[in-house]
């Protein structure tokens, strides 16, 4: 086994995903065999090879620090599931 | 003459000398649409009150002499890409009611030249699958055979140009994407190298190897079309700011001294004898128009499927930890506290493949797990690149299978994740080296499937790669067979 019940459960909290029991258990069975499937690199040496991020050498793209047109807050907000004010409101955060 | 049988050239020559009006094409795509959506349902989304208002506005730009190449020209775009006003889904549940507020670049630019979109194209969710039955708005039907898949993930931009729903269409290639789904459908389809197309305002998937590209019906449309998309953006850090060529002029036919590789690795076992068959009948046609026939190693391609499904849901999980219900998207109403609230949130909104990439992908950044799987991942990636450079000092292009078999049936593979995943194996290497590849139709199965040719470009060659291509198509006339239905 490359992975547990439990640890598939533990990996759903860090994605923040509401598992349901049948979904862990599939899950549990797919990544495991997923996993065994990616094995096979551990089998070529990379020692020293460089890793590649992107494919296509890559600097920091800067811009000059100007002002800009943006969204208006009605914009901003236009997809917002709920909205008070110029803000996103979500459920009290502190109690 | 039927409109909708039209490419994008013979549209442009029948506008230009008002023989046709882009309201008369609009209609004609339209009701085309409307008459066969019911059968592929490869739209998400029609807009016909805007595509008519775009028609309206082209017609007067034609009349006033304000020609621009796509004005006019009806064109469909996978429902990846934001579209102001529009619903943009990705297919998904959690952005089912999402509407941008801006245009992707791809989008603007082609609204740019007065194009008119006909609508929003169904897909895999969040581009993740290949074969478009991961789909929150249902499955893809291929328009060759109703039992059969598109491919994926952009199933409903190929289907739609198989279809004559479109003239056509522009897609997203992560790890095959627009290629496999055009070699499934027998159309033409182009994944750029990276850098080349902006993806601002396209949703993300693994940003490392996404990239935009269109699809059509034959190679001249699919030039015209890269030519409109290209060049670079300062919306997107990712794209290249190098001079974009002039690709129709690099559509000369003329082939001499070319050099074609065929990597060895991509003709192995597992390889359906009508494709292999289909391909080697391709390079034969290269050799008598000309080119000479190389055969290359790409020694690292059996590692492609492992890197690429790290490297891919890796980025995935990341990019898709905006979807937390508080911004945009759905929210789950019957939440205790704010995680809670993401966690229903998102168990609600995505799908069944979706949520297995975000768990694998967080699984291989977790900690002490990241450099054994993704850093392990990046460093074949290297080595995969590598192949790819040394190949190219010997050929200008490569030629390959796109898919290992046509079409596969609806159903078929969806209980393997990871026999599904082994369909991209031709096409995954293309995008970790982040260089050109496209699919033109070479062929058909027994069973009446088309057979696409791929063509793997050098980076930032898309001219070569396109001049390769024509100089076949000119040479063959399966470009020109279509689905009867």
């Amino acid at each position: 086994m490359k992975i547990t019940r439990a640890e598939v459960e533990h990996v759903g909290r860090l994605a923040r995903l509401a598992l349901t029991d049948k979904e862990l258990d599939s899950l549990t069975h797919e990544m495991d065999a997923i996993l065994d499937y990616v094995e096979q690199l551990k089998a070529l040496n990379t020692d020293g090879i460089v890793p590649t991020a992107h494919a296509v050498p890559m600097e920091n793209a800067f811009r000059t620090d100007e002002i800009k047109t943006s969204f208006t807050p009605e914009q901003a907000l236009s997809n917002a599931p709920d909205a008070a004010e110029s803000a996103f409101r979500v459920r009290r955060v502190i109690e | 003459m039927t409109i909708y049988n039209l490419t994008l050239a013979e549209l442009r020559t029948r506008l230009d000398s008002r023989e046709l009006s882009a309201v008369e094409v609009t209609t004609a795509y339209l009701d085309r649409i409307a008459a066969t959506n019911h059968e592929i349902n490869s739209f998400i989304t029609t807009c016909n009150e805007t595509a008519m208002a775009e028609a309206l506005a082209a017609d007067q730009a034609l009349a006033a002499g304000d020609i621009a190449p796509l004005t006019g020209l009806p064109i469909a775009v996978k429902d990846i890409f934001n579209t102001t006003g529009l619903p943009t889904t990705c297919a998904s549940n959690i952005l089912k009611n999402y509407i941008a507020p801006y245009d992707a670049t791809a989008i603007a630019r082609i609204k740019a030249q007065r194009a008119v979109i006909v609508g929003k194209l169904n897909m895999d969710e969040f581009a993740m699958g290949s074969s478009n039955e991961n789909s929150a708005f249902g499955a893809v039907r291929n328009p060759w055979n109703f039992k059969h898949v598109p491919g994926g993930s952009s199933g409903g931009s190929a289907a739609c140009i198989a279809a004559r729903q479109a003239a056509a269409a522009l897609g997203t290639d992560t790890g095959g994407s627009i290629r496999q789904p055009a070699s499934h459908c027998g159309v033409v389809g182009l994944k750029p190298t990276y850098g080349r197309v902006s993806r601002y305002g396209v949703v993300a998937y693994a940003s490392s190897l996404d990239q935009v590209g269109p699809l059509t019906r034959d190679v001249r449309d699919c030039a015209l079309m890269l030519q409109a998309i290209a060049g670079y953006d300062p919306a997107d850090s990712t794209s290249v700011d190098t001079p974009t060529p002039d690709y129709q002029a690099s559509l000369t036919g003329d082939l001499k001294g070319l050099r074609i590789g065929l990597p060895q690795e991509y003709f192995i076992e597992g390889l359906d004898s009508d494709v292999r068959k289909a391909v080697a009948q391709a390079t034969a046609t290269y050799r008598e128009l000309g080119a000479e026939i190389i055969e290359v190693t790409l020694p690292h391609t059996a590692y492609a499927v492992a890197c690429y499904y790290l490297i891919a849901t890796a980025e995935a999980s990341s990019n898709l930890a905006r979807y937390d219900g508080v911004r945009y998207g759905l929210r789950a109403g019957n939440a205790e506290n704010l995680i809670d609230m993401y966690m229903q949130s998102r168990a609600a909104g995505f799908g069944t493949e979706v949520k297995r990439r975000i768990m694998l992908g967080t699984y291989a950044l977790s900690s002490g797990y990241y450099d054994a799987y993704y850093l392990k991942a990046q460093k074949v990636r290297t080595l995969i690149r590598q192949d790819f450079l040394n190949a190219f000092e010997k050929v200008d292009t490569l030629l390959a299978p796109v898919a290992p078999t046509p079409a596969f049936a609806l159903g078929e593979k969806v209980n393997d994740p990871m026999q599904m995943y082994l369909s991209d194996i031709y096409t995954i290497p293309a995008n970790l080296a982040g260089t050109c590849a496209m699919s033109l139709p070479c062929g058909f199965s027994t069973e009446g499937l088309p057979i696409g040719l791929q063509l793997i470009g050098k980076p930032f060659d898309e001219v070569t790669m396109l001049r390769t291509a024509y100089a076949f198509e000119q040479a063959t006339e399966w470009h020109k067979r279509k689905p009867e239905f």
